[in-house]
C-alpha cells in the first residue's frame, strides 16, 4: 500500500460468513483483532501482508478465515509450532496465533510452553471459554473443577491450568488478559502485544453461549465488572471499583485487597505496576488472582524485554556466514579430506 | 622386516574391528577404510554398533564392531563374512567368531583374555578357542594392552591415555598384514589432536610399533596386498555416508532452488545425523531447529515451507508415526515438503541401532484419508545426495509433500564417492506467484504438473488462506460441497501420479529378459547387485530391477516385469514391496524373499535363494 495509507478494520474482513454462534464471545474478539491491526500498522508500519495469522483447531481457530491477511488453518494442538516455522522462515511477519484453550493447552501444551520457552517473536490469542467448543461441550484444561460438562457428567475430578501461571512456568516474558467484551481494551493489550519482541500471550476469557455460557459471567457482567476486576497498566497505580476506592497491596509475601482510605492504607501504600520488571514474583500473583478472594487482572501483567528466538537464529548465521570458509554447495562437498584419483 | 615373508596377491578382503563400545572401534575401522580408499581401493563399509552408549564393559551386549571390505573392483557391500576379525575382548570374540570365514584369521588382544575378561563375556571355561570351537581359525594371541603401556611408557602420557591407544597398535598390526600406507593414518593425528603434539606422537608410535610386531611375530607368516584399482573414474574423492550425503542432497536443492533451507526435527537414532550435519551448516544460510518432538518437527517445517522456505524434516520410524497428522496436512495444503525416514528395527521402539525396511507401508499408506504422497528411496550411501536434491526437487516443483526412504545400513555406511559438481545438477523451479499478481487463486493449477502455485507471506496481494479443511477447487475457501471433494481427492492423487512423467524409466542389471527377475528396493542394492553378479558369473540368466521410485512407480516396470518367467522380491520386511506390487501388477507371480533380524542381506543366502527359485524349491 501507499506509504502513507491509513488502514482501518474494513481492509481486515475477509469476504467469509463468519460461522461462529450468535452471541459467542469469538465475534468480539474479531472485532478486537480488527480494530487493533490498522493501528498496529501505525505504529510500527506494517503493509497488511506482513501479517499472518496461524491457527489449531477448534472454533476459536477458525479465526483465519475471516481475516484478510495470510493465514494457515493447522491441525489440533500444533498452531505453535506452525507459527514458529513460519516466523523462523521469515522474521519480517508479523505472526498471531489463534488457539483455544484445549487446542493450546491440552493437545498443543507442550508446543506451547516450548515456543514460549524460545521466545520467538509470535503473539498468542489464547480463546479461553473453559470448554471445548467444536466438539460440542467437553470439560478442557482449564474448566474448574467440578464442572458438568457432557464429559464428567458428576462434575471434573480433576485441577485447571491457570494459563498465567503456566506462561510464567515456562518463562514466559508477556502475558496479558482481557475479556471478549471489553473490545477497547483487547485493542489496547494487542497493540502492546505486537510492539512486544518475544512471544506474547493474550488470554481471552471468552463466552461460549451454548456449551458454557456464563462461565465468566460473575467477573464479565457488567454491573460487578469494575468491582471484581482490576485493569492493570504499567507505571499506574493498582486500583479497582466501581469507585476506585480499592487498591492492592503486598502484605508479606502476599497481595492483599485494601479499602482506600480506610484500615490507615492511603494511596500511597497501593503498589505501582512494574509490568517490565524481570522477577516474575509479583506477576505471579498478579496473574493468579481469582474472584472472589481477589478481582481477576486485566491488561498487561508482565511485558519483559529478552533475546528473541527469531532474531538469534538470524544472528547466528549471519555471524557464521561472515567468516565462513564453504560458500556454496561445492565448497562443502570439498571440505574435509578428499584425494585425487589420476 | 618382512623379508622372509610372503606377500600375496588378493582382489577382495574384509576385515572387522570389534571391541568394547569404549574401545574406539568405529574409528579404527573409519581410519582403515579411508587409509584403503586413499590407496586407490574400493571399499565398502557397516559399522554395527549397540544401542547402549556404555553397556557394561566386556559384556557381549557392550561389543562395537566395524567392518570394511576392500577391493581392487567396485565392491558393493561390506561383505557377508570377514577374513581378518580383530577382537579386543573376550566378548568381542564371542560376539563375532561367527561372522569369520572358516579359517579365517582372529587377532585377539591376549591381556583382555584373563580369568574376569573370560567370565564377563559368559565363557565358561578358560579355554575359549575350544568353546568357540576355533580350532582351525588362525588365532594370534597378541598382548596388545601390555605392548601399547610398553611403547609408551616414556610418552608422558598418564596410564589412562596410554590404554586408550591400544586400538592403534592393533591397526597398525593391520596396516602391515595389508600392506596399508601409513602416513594418511600419521595426518590425520596431526588434524585431530592439532593442539596436543604429545598425542600426536603417541599414536604414530604405537601405530608404527603395532606394525613392525606383526612384521616381527612368527604367527603372521603372510602379508597381503589388495592392488589398487585402475578401472575407478578419475576425478576427485572423498569418503561419505548416507545421512551427510542425505543432508547435503537437501542443501543442494536449497541452493539450486535459491530458497533457504529450513530443517525442524528431533533427534532419533539413526537419523541424528542428518539434523547435526545441517546444524552445521550455517555457514551456508541453513536454519534447523531441534523441536519438542517430531510433531513440531514436522509442523515447524509445515510453516517455513508455508512462508517459502525448502523445508524438511527427518526422522525414523516412531518419528515417522508420530508426523502422521501433519504429513496429511501437507498434502492437503499442497506444500512442498521432504520427510526423511531413515528406517530401523520396529514396531516400537524395535531395534533402534539395527537396519530394517519396514516403513515402505507407513510412508504409502500411514495417514488418515486418501492421502496419496511422493515416495523415493535411495539405494547406497552417496546417491542419499542425489535422491535427497531429487526429493527436493519434486517436492518444490509439483507442490507435495515427498517421502525419502533410507535406512540404518546406508545412513551410517560409508563408500569413496566421486564428488560432483553442482553445476550438472538441474535448476529446481517451484512455482512461486511474483509479488503483485492480480486474483491470485490458491488451488488454481499448471496443466502439466497439476501443482498449485506458491504465494509467500510477505509479498502484496497474495493474501490467502490454507488449512487442513477440504478447500474449493480452485479458490481455495472451505468447502464441505460432496461433488468438490471427490474432485479435489482425484486431483491430488493425479498430482502425485504425474509424477511418473519426470522420473526416469526403471532400468535392469543383466538381461532384458530371462529366467530369474530379482527385485528390490533401498538399501538392499550392493547386496543384491552382488549377489546377481555372482550368480550371473555362474552362467544363470538372473537380472537385478533396482527401485528407487515407489510412488509413483516408473512407466515401464509391467513391461520389464513381462519378460521374466520368475519374479523374486527381496527385501528386509515380511513383503510390503512385493505386495505393492501384487496390487499394482497383479497379472504377474511374485516369489519372496524376506529378512527381519536387523541385519542386511548376506550375498551367499541371496544366490542360495536364487538357485532355489530357479530350481522351483
Ligand atoms: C487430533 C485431533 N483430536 C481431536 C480433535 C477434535 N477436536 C477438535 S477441536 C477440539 C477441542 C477444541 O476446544 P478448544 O481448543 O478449547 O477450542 P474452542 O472450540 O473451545 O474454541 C477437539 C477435541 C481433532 N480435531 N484433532
Ligand atoms: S460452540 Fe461456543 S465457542 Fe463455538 S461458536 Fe458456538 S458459542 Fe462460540
Ligand atoms: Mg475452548
Amino acid at each position: 500500500m501507499a506509504e502513507n495509507y491509513k488502514y482501518t478494520p474494513q481492509d481486515f474482513k475477509s469476504d467469509q460468513e463468519v460461522k461462529w454462534c450468535p452471541g459467542c464471545g469469538d465475534h468480539a474478539i474479531l472485532s478486537a483483532v480488527q480494530r487493533a491491526l490498522p493501528e498496529v500498522s501505525n505504529a510500527l508500519n506494517y503493509d497488511i501482508e506482513r501479517y499472518v495469522f496461524v491457527s489449531g483447531i477448534g472454533c476459536s481457530s477458525r479465526f483465519p478465515y475471516y481475516m484478510k491477511t495470510f493465514g494457515f488453518h493447522g491441525i489440533h494442538g500444533r498452531a505453535s509450532a506452525i507459527a514458529t516455522g513460519v516466523k523462523v522462515a521469515n522474521p519480517k511477519l508479523s505472526v498471531w496465533q489463534i488457539t483455544g484453550d484445549g487446542d493450546a493447552l491440552a493437545i498443543g501444551g507442550n508446543h506451547f510452553i516450548h515456543a514460549i520457552r524460545r521466545n520467538i517473536d509470535i503473539n498468542i490469542l489464547l480463546f479461553n471459554n473453559e470448554i471445548y467448543g467444536l466438539t460440542k461441550g467437553q470439560y478442557s484444561p482449564t474448566s474448574k473443577l467440578g464442572a458438568i460438562t457432557k464429559t464428567s457428567p458428576f462434575g471434573t475430578v480433576e485441577h485447571p491450568f491457570r494459563p498465567g501461571e503456566l506462561v510464567i512456568g515456562a518463562q514466559g516474558k508477556f502475558f496479558a488478559r482481557s475479556i471478549d467484551v471489553d473490545v477497547k481494551l483487547t485493542t489496547e493489550i494487542m497493540v502492546e502485544a505486537a510492539k512486544h519482541d518475544g512471544t506474547s500471550v493474550i488470554e481471552i476469557l471468552q463466552n461460549c453461549v451454548i456449551y458454557n455460557d456464563k462461565t465468566h459471567s460473575a467477573i464479565t457482567d457488567k454491573e460487578n465488572r469494575e468491582d471484581r476486576t482490576i485493569v492493570i497498566r504499567h507505571g499506574e497505580k493498582m486500583v479497582f471499583g466501581k469507585n476506585r476506592d480499592k487498591g492492592l497491596i503486598l502484605s508479606g509475601i502476599s497481595l492483599k485487597v485494601v479499602t482506600i482510605g480506610e484500615g490507615g492504607f492511603s494511596m500511597d501504600d497501593i503498589l505501582t505496576h512494574d509490568a517490565f520488571a524481570p522477577n516474575p514474583g509479583v506477576h505471579m500473583m498478579l496473574a493468579n488472582m481469582e474472584y472472589p478472594e481477589y478481582p481477576v487482572a486485566l491488561g498487561v501483567i508482565r511485558n519483559v524485554k529478552d533475546s528473541t528466538y527469531d532474531d538469534n537464529v538470524r544472528d547466528q548465521v549471519l555471524d557464521v556466514m561472515k567468516t565462513a570458509k564453504i560458500k556454496s554447495v561445492d565448497d562443502l562437498l570439498h571440505s574435509g579430506e578428499t584425494w585425487e584419483v589420476k | 622386516m618382512s623379508k622372509q615373508k610372503q606377500v600375496l596377491e588378493l582382489d577382495h578382503v574384509v576385515v572387522r574391528f570389534s571391541g568394547d563400545s569404549g574401545d574406539g572401534m568405529q574409528l579404527t575401522g573409519t581410519l582403515f577404510s579411508d587409509a584403503s580408499a586413499l590407496f586407490g581401493n574400493s571399499v565398502c563399509t557397516f559399522p554395527d554398533y549397540p544401542s547402549e552408549i556404555r553397556a557394561p564393559q566386556g559384556t557381549v551386549s557392550g561389543v562395537s564392531g566395524f567392518q570394511v571390505s576392500i577391493g581392487t573392483k567396485k565392491v558393493n557391500t561390506p561383505g557377508d563374512y570377514c577374513d581378518v576379525l580383530i577382537a579386543m575382548n573376550p566378548a568381542a570374540l564371542r560376539a563375532n567368531a561367527k561372522w569369520v570365514k572358516a579359517g579365517g584369521m582372529i587377532i585377539v588382544d591376549a591381556d583382555t583374555f584373563n580369568e574376569k575378561g573370560l567370565q564377563r563375556a559368559g565363557f565358561k571355561t578358560d579355554n575359549p578357542i575350544e568353546e568357540l570351537k576355533l580350532e582351525d581359525y588362525k588365532v594370534i594371541f597378541a598382548d596388545i594392552t601390555n605392548l601399547t603401556k610398553e611403547s609408551l611408557k616414556d610418552s608422558g602420557l598418564d596410564m589412562k591415555s596410554i590404554v586408550r591407544c591400544k586400538n592403534m597398535f592393533a591397526l597398525g598390526m593391520v596396516y602391515y598384514i595389508f600392506d596399508r600406507p601409513l602416513n594418511y593414518t600419521e595426518h590425520y593425528y596431526e588434524v585431530k589432536f592439532k593442539k596436543k603434539p604429545e598425542v600426536i606422537e603417541a599414536n604414530k608410535k604405537v601405530l608404527k610399533d603395532g606394525y613392525n610386531y606383526a612384521g616381527n611375530i612368527q604367527a603372521i607368516a603372510n602379508t597381503y596386498t589388495i592392488p589398487s584399482s585402475t578401472t575407478i573414474p578419475k576425478g576427485t574423492y572423498r569418503n561419505v555416508n548416507g545421512n551427510t550425503a542425505t543432508a547435503w542432497g537437501f542443501i543442494a536443492a536449497s541452493e539450486k532452488s535459491g530458497l533457504p533451507l529450513f530443517c525442524g526435527s528431533y533427534p532419533i537414532t539413526p537419523a541424528t545425523e542428518v539434523l547435526i550435519e545441517l546444524a552445521k551448516r550455517k555457514d551456508l544460510g541453513v536454519k534447523t531447529l531441534q523441536a519438542e518432538d517430531e510433531i513440531a518437527g514436522i509442523c515447524t517445517s509445515i510453516g517455513a515451507a508455508y512462508a517459502g522456505n525448502f523445508a524438511v524434516t527427518s526422522t525414523s520410524g516412531p518419528g515417522l508415526s508420530l508426523k502422521s497428522e501433519a504429513m496429511g496436512l501437507a498434502v492437503m495444503t499442497e506444500l512442498p515438503l521432504v520427510i526423511v525416514n531413515v528406517q530401523r528395527g520396529g514396531p516400537s521402539t524395535g531395534l533402534p541401532t539395527k537396519t530394517e525396511q519396514s516403513d515402505l507401508f507407513q510412508a504409502l499408506y500411514g495417514r488418515n484419508g486418501e492421502c496419496p504422497m511422493v515416495v523415493i528411496a535411495a539405494s547406497t550411501p552417496s546417491n542419499c545426495f542425489d535422491f535427497a536434491f531429487t526429493a527436493g526437487k519434486i517436492a518444490m516443483e509439483h507442490m507435495t509433500p515427498v517421502v525419502l526412504l533410507t535406512d540404518g545400513y546406508i545412513a551410517n555406511g560409508t563408500e569413496p564417492w566421486k564428488i560432483p559438481s553442482m553445476k550438472d545438477f538441474p535448476a529446481i523451479n517451484p512455482p512461486i506467484v511474483p509479488e503483485g499478481t492480480e486474483g491470485y487463486m490458491p488451488y488454481a493449477r499448471d496443466e502439466k504438473r497439476l501443482a498449485r502455485s506458491w504465494a509467500f507471506p510477505g509479498k502484496k496481494g497474495l493474501e490467502h488462506r490454507v488449512g487442513g479443511l477440504e478447500k474449493d477447487f480452485i479458490k481455495g475457501s472451505v468447502s464441505h460441497d460432496p461433488i468438490n471433494h471427490q474432485k479435489m481427492t482425484d486431483i491430488r492423487a493425479a498430482k502425485v501420479e504425474r509424477v511418473k512423467e519426470f522420473i526416469p524409466e526403471q532400468d535392469v542389471f543383466g538381461d532384458k529378459e530371462g529366467d530369474l527377475l530379482v527385485i528390490g528396493w533401498g538399501g538392499t542394492y550392493g547386496h543384491l547387485l552382488t549377489a546377481v553378479q555372482k550368480i550371473r558369473e555362474e552362467g544363470k540368466s538372473v537380472s537385478l530391477c533396482h527401485f528407487n521410485y515407489i510412488n509413483p512407480l516408473p512407466k515401464n516396470v509391467k513391461e520389464i516385469f513381462g519378460h521374466y518367467k520368475k519374479i523374486l522380491v527381496c527385501e528386509l520386511n515380511m513383503g510390503q514391496f512385493a505386495n505393492y506390487l501384487r496390487m499394482n501388477f497383479q497379472e504377474f507371480n511374485y516369489n519372496q524373499f524376506n529378512k527381519v533380524q536387523g541385519l542386511p542381506f548376506t550375498v551367499v543366502e541371496l544366490v542360495d535363494k536364487f538357485n532355489k527359485v530357479l530350481e522351483g524349491k
